[in-house]
């Protein structure tokens, strides 16, 4: 190596060998090395890896490894012609082979899986090319899925090969094997043995897993006076006390949202957050479909703080502070005569909404159902029981079961008690299992941090997915597997079991939590596998026959019958004594789990963190959202200019801790004197994506304010903040043109007809009214001959009645075409690469406006502008009437982004796309070129699942199925917004009626195109959104809150 | 034609002459070939001429860069996918237009006084031409694939797309870099011989000898030489209003409101040579005092291009006029939305900026005094050459980032690279000027003396010459003796 390399720059060189010498190194092998160049230390690394040891493979240190290595090559030598005998573990994980209807398995194979979050499993089947997991679906057969996904199952993929997991285990910052942690972690435990355990502790998260709460529960034996403690941000908290407070004893609620004829929302995002919100989605739009004639429709009335997605699908939403959600509930419980509570203090707007409200869900008696936000009080939980009590829910629209989680204790009681044991140092030995209570734990009495309590404990060990704030805080540090490389098991929010298959080996030297809970139990080296097994097979849900039905729950993805019984409880007799109303101050301010990255945990996940948030359509960034008026009040200047998002700062102080700058952010909707801030960003050591991101708002966070905090100050403060904003706001413009723009309700938008409304009054009247106004052209104008299609033509149906913004589509469509991330800079730019985006679009006054989501992407037009001017033939029409851009061919003159109206084409400006991380290559779909630098892209309508399905079909002589092929937005979507098909002759023969699923929505009187005026014939069209406004609330729920200008 | 007629007949033009007195066929030869001939370099000169390299310069560096990393290192993004760039390719070839117009449509109407700035105003188009053709090459996304926008024939036999305004782009503007290249040079080729015969030096001699492909001066050589440039300003003078014609075709054939228009045709060559007047005088006001030409670039001169910009400055304000009419009367939600968003949207001072540069500020034209003021003349025509700029960013930029679908409405930011790129291909072009100015006689000499008195012939007793003679026609210039 070194004889080639002394052509280099010498001066430098020399300098270094001067101090080389200077410091009398004393052995050398070659200049280079004196001279400690780059080029050395690579060629040391190359050749002695161990020799650096924060790259080296853990192996090289492992001293047994060198003592046994002539033992270890003698046998191998011996037994190499035996190989075929090696002893592979047999953990047989079983394919999807009788496939759902409407899928048809291509070469890539599908496993069902579940993914845990907050404890509770929602059922995956994955889609594994040459056993790697590249995507994930829903699984069809799951109770809490149908299909249906969540943002975080789509993004999962991209955490497992995520380049900045933690890859080994580490004792203080070194590598070391799994080996020497059990050394070590055996010596600490034998002396726990001795005292019982009386100075070991764990802190986990919440958990649904019966096998994990069984190795459990054995630990506590072994150690009899450990303590084992439960803590994540997302605790449900409220839920649990809250039934506690009606029941005397925790149990989970499972509404039925189609049963439902009248919902009304306490401050919950029931549709888009929270266990059980797919399923939850579409049972609630079950209710809303009006296809096929169908007039009927369900009504939801939310009262809530934050604008969500569930507020902005509400026929009535009342902001209302969070802190007032209670008196508002009592208000509502006193009408429907809910007995045992405190009276109401409730006055104006809200008292007459309430009483509306009270009446309705008294008029659907038994078929109405009240929720409770995750995130709200455990009284506001205890008056929804009463409410539900009341209406006859129970049995009706929901039922109650045990609880899931197996330790289901407060859990906010149960850091606090951890923190005073080790600040009165009674912990010796802390073992962290997945939590990362450094950065999210809440700011304890005294205003004292977590990690100053915890550096009380001498011997700290955690296990996790990243090396991160809590990690570098331990000694040890044990990489932890993903969800997709180990065995374990899960609940579904009905309470189902899941068993969790992998579908890869772990890629690290990782170990599961089962696996580091046998170590505590002297099972060492036994598996996940034989763990989870070893769990169940005595278990009366597998019955006799447990291989049959071992594969059976594997390939089904669930336990079949496994959920637990409805399970009468009932409601103490006064609450009141219980329910103590709260004084709130001038300004309250609410933490909620951010829509994106969670509690914090999926801040290094680029898909998400560059994910716009539902509403405000901000990525890679939390903020503190306000009202307009308070943002008036606070002197914060209303011609904020609106464009780049520049944001004012302002300063929130809680409790008296350290106050916390945020940039400001003017949310139409949001109630005045309030403050929401979304948790999870700020994080220190998440990763190269997400470190640096946003603020922590864990910061401001105490124990007594985990969620609302009623009494906090707000200042405005110098400074500006850039937030980068997928979609322009000019709500807060002052020049007035922007304002205009926004809200729909001026000439300007609404004679656009790109979103089309009507309450269902008027649409039962006469459904043409929601095209009222809008020019449809003739078939025949135009001046190109018309596309003849003998074979399937491709189009879909989009209905906005349906979509509840919740994002699942956009990151499904990313992880299934390969989309680029870009980054907080090039979204400010105006460069993200999402393929489909979802607009919104407010209607009515900046206090309270409707809202409208309209998923955007390429609209396949027949007419296709972008076509005819792309000068070198990359934007062409094929056979099927697809709107295809040819990579190889563009060579990038933005052309055809210019003239599409909907602005859905997406240019690689710089070399977007990850060529060179290893580990994101295997995340990528194989079937969908990774784009390079200066080429156009858009959506294809999944093209290749199109030709997937084309080609079984032909395999097999005859056509493809209706609902053969599901574009990647359409299976992702929780509640089948989106609907995918031919509109062609094969499938739908002329002169009969429309045969495949989308042609028959093209033909429901709520069907119209986007622009629809421009004649350039959509091959993607949407279908209206229909609103069912309570006529004693004023009919239009926009005109019910102050009209704008 | 009629000019020389008239005076034959002894009408008496009583507007101001073309050409200062006192000058001779050996002193218009050696005043502008002395420029050329000259030993060294005048310090203004080496100046001006740094300073315009280094913006050359600057501009190769952001190509380099560009190239290197992508168009991203510029601000445009989606929904606006072209700014900068194609705002400087149209204003580039728009100023280019003034020199084609001079040469070729001047040339045709017989207007005499072209003569002393058509080879300045043609070395401009080609400068400019150049400039504007870097735009839409390093605008791509990948330029090194821009080859597939000719018609080459390859195995797959893929042809470019002809539907696009983009590919009737390439043929229009490499159309008109050829043709302009071709007529500069070919007005050249009589200079260069002057040049030849008059340098002293050998190498001097030799490569203007090469670059005068010959020419003697002969009665045939002149013959051809009419014919030929009568040709090529033939041929030029629909490429003045083809090209950007063509070029508005870019925008008013796509489907953007404030692009799709009718009028943008004949708005666009008006303005485009609404622009290039404004640039020719920008440019020979300063060089005609550096280099006293003040005898062949007269006042006459500069009072006919301020006039010429009175009317295409007018024929402009119509086509605004004609936008916001046309936006009203349409009753189209975009189209109207469209022309508020123009006045009174985020961008709405840059419209009225356009207002102020390309319509009332150029009144001041109206009044004669004006006209003669030369530092008046030289600031309007500085707020022209903004204006226009202003035009297209008012067209192409305020278009796109508010069309058709509001949530992809966004404001588009400059970054420096679009600056630049900007300034540098300013740098170019005036470097590229410098050169001209010094290395190649910039006005003329052959048509200068033509403009003499002692160059004039009696048409009638040519015509009885030849009839005498029985032969056809010796063309119709009169032929200034080479060599005495």
């Amino acid at each position: 190596m070194s004889h080639r390399d002394h052509h280099h720059d010498i001066a430098p060189i020399r300098e270094k060998i001067r101090k080389g010498i200077d410091k009398r190194r004393e052995f050398w092998r070659s200049l280079e090395e004196l001279a400690d160049t780059e080029k050395f230390r690579e060629f040391l690394h190359r050749e002695f890896p161990a020799v650096n040891p924060s790259e080296a493979d853990p192996s090289w240190l492992d001293p047994t490894g060198r003592r046994n290595f002539l033992k270890l090559m003698s046998a191998s030598l011996a037994f190499a012609g035996l190989t075929a005998c090696t002893n592979q573990p047999k953990e047989t994980i079983v394919p999807y082979v009788k496939t759902p209807e409407g899928l048809v398995p291509g070469k890539p194979q599908f496993y069902a899986t579940a993914m845990p979050l907050g404890g509770v499993a929602s059922g995956l089947l994955v889609e594994s090319h040459e056993g790697r997991p590249t995507k994930i679906e829903g699984n069809p057969d799951h109770p809490g899925s149908l299909g249906g996904t969540t943002v975080y199952e789509q993004a999962s993929v991209l955490t497992l090969y995520d380049p900045d997991r933690s890859q080994t285990m580490l004792y203080l910052g070194d590598p070391r094997t799994w080996g020497e942690f059990l050394n070590s972690f055996s010596q600490d435990l034998e002396d726990q043995r001795k005292k019982q355990g009386a100075g070991l502790r764990i802190l986990t998260e919440t958990s649904t897993s019966p096998s994990f709460a069984d190795q459990m529960n054995k630990v506590k034996a072994a150690f009899p006076q450990a303590k084992w403690h439960t803590y994540e941000p997302a605790s449900r908290n409220g839920a649990r006390l809250g039934a506690q407070m009606a029941f005397g004893q925790p149990v989970n609620t499972v509404y039925q949202f189609d049963k439902a004829n009248c919902v009304l929302s306490l401050d919950a995002d029931f549709l888009t957050s929270g266990p059980g919100s797919v399923r939850y989605a579409r049972d609630f739009i079950s209710r809303r479909r009006l296809t096929g004639g169908s007039n009927e429709m369900n009504r939801l009335y939310v009262a809530e703080s934050t604008l969500t997605a569930t507020g902005a699908k509400a026929d009535h939403r009342l902001p209302i502070r969070a802190g007032e959600v209670e008196a508002f509930a009592l208000a509502v419980a006193s009408a429907v005569g809910a007995t045992g509570l405190p009276s109401a203090n409730l006055t104006g707007d809200a008292a007459k909404f309430a009483e509306v409200v009270a009446k309705d869900l008294k008029a659907n008696n038994g078929k109405s159902i009240v929720i409770a936000g995750e995130h709200q009080s455990a009284s506001v939980h205890a008056i929804a029981h009463a409410i539900n009590a009341a209406l006859g829910a129970p049995g009706a629209t929901l039922y109650y079961t045990d609880p899931l989680e197996i330790d289901p204790v407060d859990q906010i009681a149960s850091i606090t008690e951890l923190v005073n044991d080790l600040n009165a140092k009674k912990v010796e030995l802390l073992v962290i299992i997945g939590a990362n209570p450094v950065y999210n734990a809440p700011i304890f009495s005294g205003g004292q941090i977590f990690l100053d309590a915890m550096k009380n404990a001498p011997k700290r060990v955690h296990m996790g997915l990243f090396n991160d704030e809590t990690a570098v805080n331990c000694q040890w540090h044990v990489s932890e597997t993903h969800f997709l490389e180990a065995w374990s098991d899960a609940r579904a929010y009905d309470g189902s079991f899941s068993i969790i298959q992998p579908l890869i080996q772990p890629l690290y030297n990782s170990k599961s939590p089962h696996e580091l809970l046998a170590a505590m139990l002297d099972q060492g080296g036994k598996s996940s596998y034989d763990i989870v097994r070893d769990y169940w097979r005595p278990q009366p849900q597998f019955g006799a026959n447990f291989d049959q039905n071992w594969k059976q729950s594997l390939h089904d993805g669930v336990v079949a019958n496994s959920a637990p019984p409805p399970k009468t409880v009932a409601l103490k007799g006064d609450l009141a004594a219980a329910i103590k109303p709260a004084t709130p101050g001038k300004y309250e301010l609410v933490f909620r789990l951010d829509p994106s990255v969670y509690d914090g945990r999926f801040a290094n996940n680029a898909w998400l963190q560059e994910l716009p948030k539902p509403i405000n359509k901000i990525a890679w960034d939390n903020f503190a959202i306000i009202s307009l008026k308070t943002a008036n009040e606070l002197g914060l200047a209303s011609e904020t200019e609106p464009q780049r998002a520049n944001a004012k700062m302002i300063r929130l102080s809680n409790e008296g801790l350290t106050p916390l700058d945020m940039p400001a952010w003017v949310q139409p909707g949001h109630p005045d004197n309030s403050v929401t801030v979304y948790l999870g960003y700020g994080r220190q050591r998440a990763g190269a994506v997400g470190d640096g991101h946003g603020f922590n708002t864990y910061s401001i966070r105490t124990v007594n304010t985990p969620f609302i905090a009623g009494n906090v100050q707000l200042e405005k403060v110098e400074g500006e903040y850039q937030l980068a904003g997928q979609q322009e706001h000019f709500n807060i413009d002052a020049s007035g043109i922007g304002v205009e723009a926004f809200i729909p309700e001026s000439d300007d938008l609404t004679g656009r007809h790109i979103v089309r409304t009507a309450t269902l009054e008027e649409y039962k009247k006469d459904p043409q009214v929601l095209h009222h106004g809008a020019h449809k052209p003739g078939e025949d104008v135009t001046m190109y001959p018309e596309w003849e299609y003998d074979g399937y033509a491709w189009a879909m149906s989009i209905d906005m009645n349906a979509c509840v913004g919740c994002n699942a589509c956009v990151v499904a469509c990313q992880s299934e075409n390969n989309t680029a991330v870009v980054g907080k800079e090039q979204v400010i730019k105006g460069r993200i690469m999402h393929w489909l985006r979802i607009d919104t679009y407010f209607r009515g006054g900046t206090d309270n406006p409707q809202v409208f989501f309209q998923p955007m992407m390429c609209q396949h037009c027949e007419k296709a502008p972008c076509e005819v001017v792309c000068p070198v033939n990359a934007a062409v029409h094929d056979a099927e009437g697809l709107n295809l851009q040819v990579y190889n061919r563009c060579v990038g003159t933005r052309y055809c982004a210019n003239n599409c109206p909907w602005k859905v084409r997406r240019f690689n400006y710089l070399l977007f796309g990850d060529w060179d991380t290893p580990s994101l290559k295997l995340a990528r779909n194989p079937e969908v070129t990774v784009r390079s630098r200066g080429v156009m892209e858009k959506c294809t309508f999944c093209l290749q699942r199109i030709m997937g399905a084309k080609i079984a079909s032909e395999n097999q002589n005859r056509t493809v199925q209706d609902g053969e092929i599901q574009t990647a937005c359409q299976s992702a979507c929780p509640t089948e917004a989106i609907v995918f098909g031919d509109i062609g002759q094969k499938s739908n023969p002329k002169g009969q009626a429309p045969q495949t699923r989308v042609a028959k929505l093209k033909a429901e009187p709520r069907d119209y195109a986007a622009l629809g005026e421009l004649n350039t014939r959509p091959r993607l069209t949407y279908l209206a959104a229909i609103q069912n406004p309570n006529p004693e609330l004023g009919g239009d729920h926009s005109k019910s809150g102050e009209k704008h200008g | 034609m009629a000019e020389v007629n008239r005076e034959a007949e002894g009408y008496v033009d009583l507007r101001p002459p073309v050409m200062g007195p006192g000058q001779n066929f050996n002193s218009i030869a050696k005043k502008i070939g002395d420029i050329v001939l000259m030993r060294g370099f005048k310090k203004g000169w080496v100046f001006g001429f740094m300073i315009a390299f280094l913006g050359s310069v600057m501009m190769f560096n952001t190509i380099a860069y560009l190239v290197l990393k992508g168009v991203g290192i510029w601000g445009n993004q989606i929904p606006v996918g072209w700014a900068f760039d194609i705002i400087n390719f149209v204003w580039w070839i728009g100023i280019g237009h003034a020199g084609t117009l001079i040469s070729a449509i001047l040339l045709l109407l017989r207007q005499g006084w072209r003569n002393s700035i058509n080879r300045f105003a043609e070395a401009m188009t080609l400068f400019a031409v150049a400039c504007a053709g870097l735009f839409p090459l390093f605008h791509t996304g990948r330029p090194w694939m821009a080859y597939y926008l000719f018609p080459l024939p390859n195995t797959m036999s893929m042809w470019p797309q002809f539907r696009s305004p983009l590919m009737w782009d390439v043929f229009a503007v490499s159309t008109y870099l050829t043709v302009s290249a071709l007529f500069w040079f070919m007005g050249l080729v009589p200079d260069f011989a002057t040049m030849r015969d008059t340098a002293k030096k050998k190498w001097q001699r030799v490569v203007l000898g090469m670059l005068a492909m010959g020419w003697r001066g002969d009665a045939r050589h002149w013959h051809r030489y009419e014919t030929a440039y009568l040709l090529l300003a033939g041929l030029s003078t629909p490429l003045v209003l083809s090209v950007h014609t063509i070029v508005s075709f870019d925008f008013s054939t796509g489907i953007v409101p404030g692009w799709h228009a009718t009028i943008f045709p004949p708005y666009f060559v008006a303005g485009a040579v609404y622009a290039g007047f404004a640039m020719v005088l920008t440019l020979a006001i300063p060089v005609r005092k550096f280099y006293g030409l003040e005898d062949f670039i007269t006042m006459r001169h500069i009072r006919n291009c301020c006039k010429v910009m009175l009317a295409t400055g007018l024929i402009v304000a119509y086509g605004y006029l004609m936008e916001a009419f046309f936006a009203w009367y349409s009753g189209n939600t975009f189209e109207q939305f469209m022309m508020k968003n123009r006045m009174f949207g985020p961008y709405g001072m840059i419209y009225w900026l356009l207002i102020l540069c390309n319509v009332l500020v150029p009144s001041l034209l109206w009044w004669k005094k004006m006209r003669d003021n030369l530092f008046v003349i030289f600031i309007i025509s500085m707020f022209i050459n903004v204006g226009m700029w202003l035009e297209r960013f008012v067209i192409i930029v305020m278009s796109l980032n508010r069309d058709f679908t509001p949530s992809a409405w966004r404001m588009y930011y400059p970054t420096i690279f679009d600056f630049t790129m900007f300034f540098g291909t300013v740098g170019f072009f005036l470097t590229m000027m410098f050169l001209f100015i010094r290395f190649v006689p910039m006005i003329p000499i052959f048509e200068m003396k033509s403009l003499l008195p002692e160059a004039k012939v009696d048409e009638r007793k040519v015509k009885e010459l030849e009839r005498e003679e029985g032969r056809g026609p010796i063309g119709s210039s009169p032929l200034p003796q080479y060599g005495d």
